[in-house]
């Protein structure tokens, strides 16, 4: 699940409204695992990251990176750009441009054909055993281009069946294709909305292409809200999980989207992901050149938080391109050009798949294992001091990255209740003249994370560790490749013993920005 | 009597290939191109030409002025 609250009871029993004291009292009796019967069983086995999903969720979303938070620790996902074709124009999207060094939704360096694509999903496959979702998102709309996206599922199913199909559409021909998206087995489908009120949708869309006709103004926002909602209802009355992705855009849909969160969440979407707009004038977006700023990383915490009581958050969201390839925090996709592609020789083993992803499996119940162990050492803890907490980390859910290498930081919340994962702040290198020098590095790590009280690393250098610490941000690598979630909760304790003890003094921490701008991969 | 693509502007999305309803548009050379002896401007078809209505780049489905313009 996206929106991982790690408490007590959530872990302990899948059942809501239990006893804590008395789940706490089995605990100290029985350690947490290895216990039998009772309310406390199902702390063991396959409860990891489950939260409050129902088991029949929890099987279809639990290896899925874009819809497990915990998942996406582990778990690989592929696109493929087989759909170039758009039916709608969003002004915080430019088609036209495409700099290798782009990274953000509706850009991609190369189309393929279905039959490429298929080949480039038995490589990829071969090469990253952990890859296990394909998902069609573009470069333009999937159902915009419906031949080659079925095309592609169909061949894939044949070639990988153990590969899970997605994909991600503004919606605006769902109605049309949920018949065909349903027997190809696809049971993930990602809807975009960004508005359901279409004096709000016209500042968003300036016209959609619909029944041979474009269509402009507040009457084209009428049309995609409505396919939007009717094509939602379709999907999950058949049972296919829908994600709903929304684009924060402040001033014009930021106090909206609670109102969207509540209309999706009423159709049957389980999972709500509200990401910050994308919007620099290099892009020759329209909300790019008129200045529309995006949110900053608190605004968007906030709003998120503000409808994580209505339903579950995606907060691990990484905006990829249509054709991104790896763990959602990295993009290998330039070692799967078309042509290096084509020239491999594919050998597609499912039972070494599986092999791999039965130690993924162990690596993740020890992962689940020693957060639980740790939150334990919080029972009875009343603070309300919640803080937040960085951390340098290749996948794992361990403290496994360099600071220096760093090209993003994941986001923890602390608080007495646990370890929550709030989201992420890249902090890769500009393509830009003047970046890349140390002190100016290390300026815009500060700004990502400036509301963070301690950042998590692997190691780190006497000099950046200064710096972190004149803007009050504490380096700490005595974590180094331990868990993240165990870690941050026994950081946490440490540090509520430090304001008690009085050699700390809790304040609260500044705003952080959003990293807007091009991407450059490794 | 037929539209063109600018290619210099086009992205080579292919949105407009399937909305012909005269089959007149082709993937050449990486972009799209109009066959202007079999474009007919959608008129009789539709209210307004499909490529233009669908292109997501202002200005690249225009008008030839090579040609005159269609007659039913």
């Amino acid at each position: 699940m996206a929106s991982q609250i790690v408490s007590l009871a959530s872990v302990a029993t899948p059942n809501n409204g239990v006893d804590l004291d008395e789940i706490m009292q089995q605990k100290a009796e029985h350690q947490g695992c290895g216990t039998s019967g009772g309310s406390g069983k199902a702390s063991c086995g396959t409860g990891a990251g489950q939260g409050d999903l129902a088991p029949e969720i929890w099987e279809k979303v639990k290896n899925h990176p874009c819809y497990s938070e915990e998942a996406h620790h582990h778990y690989a996902r592929m696109h493929v750009a087989v759909a170039p074709a758009c039916n709608i124009q969003c002004n915080y999207c430019n088609r036209k441009y495409d700099c290798a060094n782009e990274s953000r939704p509706g850009v991609v360096s190369e189309k393929l054909t279905p039959e490429q694509a298929a080949k480039k999903v038995l490589a990829v496959a071969s090469t990253i055993p952990q890859m296990t979702v394909l998902g069609i998102a573009g470069p333009g709309d999937p159902l915009a281009n419906p031949e080659k996206t079925f095309k592609t599922f169909e061949l894939i199913s044949k070639t990988a069946p153990d590969i899970k199909l997605c994909l991600s559409t503004n919606g605006l021909m769902l109605p049309d294709h949920v018949n065909t998206i349903a027997g190809y087995n696809v049971d993930h489908v990602t809807i975009t909305i960004n508005m359901v009120d279409a004096d709000v949708g016209a500042q968003i869309y300036p016209w959609i292409y619909y029944k041979n006709k474009r269509y402009k103004g507040r009457e084209a926002a009428q049309i995609l809200t409505d396919r939007q909602m009717q094509g939602l209802e379709m999907l999950t009355e058949r049972g296919i999980l829908c994600k709903v992705n929304s684009v924060m855009i402040p001033g014009i849909n930021d106090h909206h989207l609670v109102e969207v969160n509540r209309a999706v969440k009423s159709r049957g979407a389980f999972l709500h992901n509200i990401m910050p707009l994308i919007s620099a004038p290099e892009h020759g977006t329209v909300f790019g050149l008129n200045g529309q700023r995006g949110p900053t990383a608190q605004e968007l915490k906030s709003l998120q938080d503000s409808c994580e009581g209505e339903m579950n958050m995606m907060r691990h969201c990484r905006q990829c391109r249509a054709d991104a390839v790896g763990l959602l925090g990295e993009d290998r996709s330039a070692e799967f050009t078309t042509e290096a592609v084509m020239a491999m020789e594919v050998d597609y083993d499912i039972d070494s798949r599986k092999a791999y992803q039965t130690l993924v499996e162990q690596e993740r119940q020890a992962t689940a294992d020693a957060k639980r162990m740790e939150l334990e050492t919080l029972a009875g803890e009343q603070s309300d001091v919640k803080i937040l907490i960085a951390v340098a980390t290749k996948g794992s859910g361990r403290i496994n990255e360099h600071f220096g290498h760093a090209t993003e930081f994941q986001i923890y919340e602390a608080s007495a209740s646990g370890a929550k994962f709030v989201g992420h702040r890249r902090v890769d290198l500009y393509c830009q003249g003047g970046y890349g020098e140390e002190e100016a590095l290390e300026t815009t790590i500060i700004r990502a994370i400036n509301d963070c009280t301690a950042v998590f690393v692997a190691k780190i250098g006497g000099c950046p560790k200064a710096s972190l610490e004149s803007a009050g941000i504490d380096a700490v690598d005595r974590y180094a490749f331990e868990y993240i979630e165990q870690s941050v909760i026994a950081y946490y304790r440490d540090y509520l013993d430090k304001i008690r003890s009085g050699s700390v003094v809790h304040g609260q921490r500044g705003d952080a920005q959003i990293r807007q701008g091009a991407y450059v991969a490794a | 009597m037929a539209f063109k693509i600018v290619s210099s502007q086009c992205t080579s999305c292919s949105a407009c290939e399937p909305e012909c309803p005269n089959m007149a548009i082709s993937e050449k050379n990486g972009t799209f191109v109009i066959d202007p002896a079999k474009c007919t401007e959608c008129i009789n078809y539709f209210d307004e030409p499909q490529c233009v209505a669908v292109c997501p780049v202002d200005d690249t489905c225009i008008i030839d002025n090579n040609y005159p313009r269609y007659s039913a």
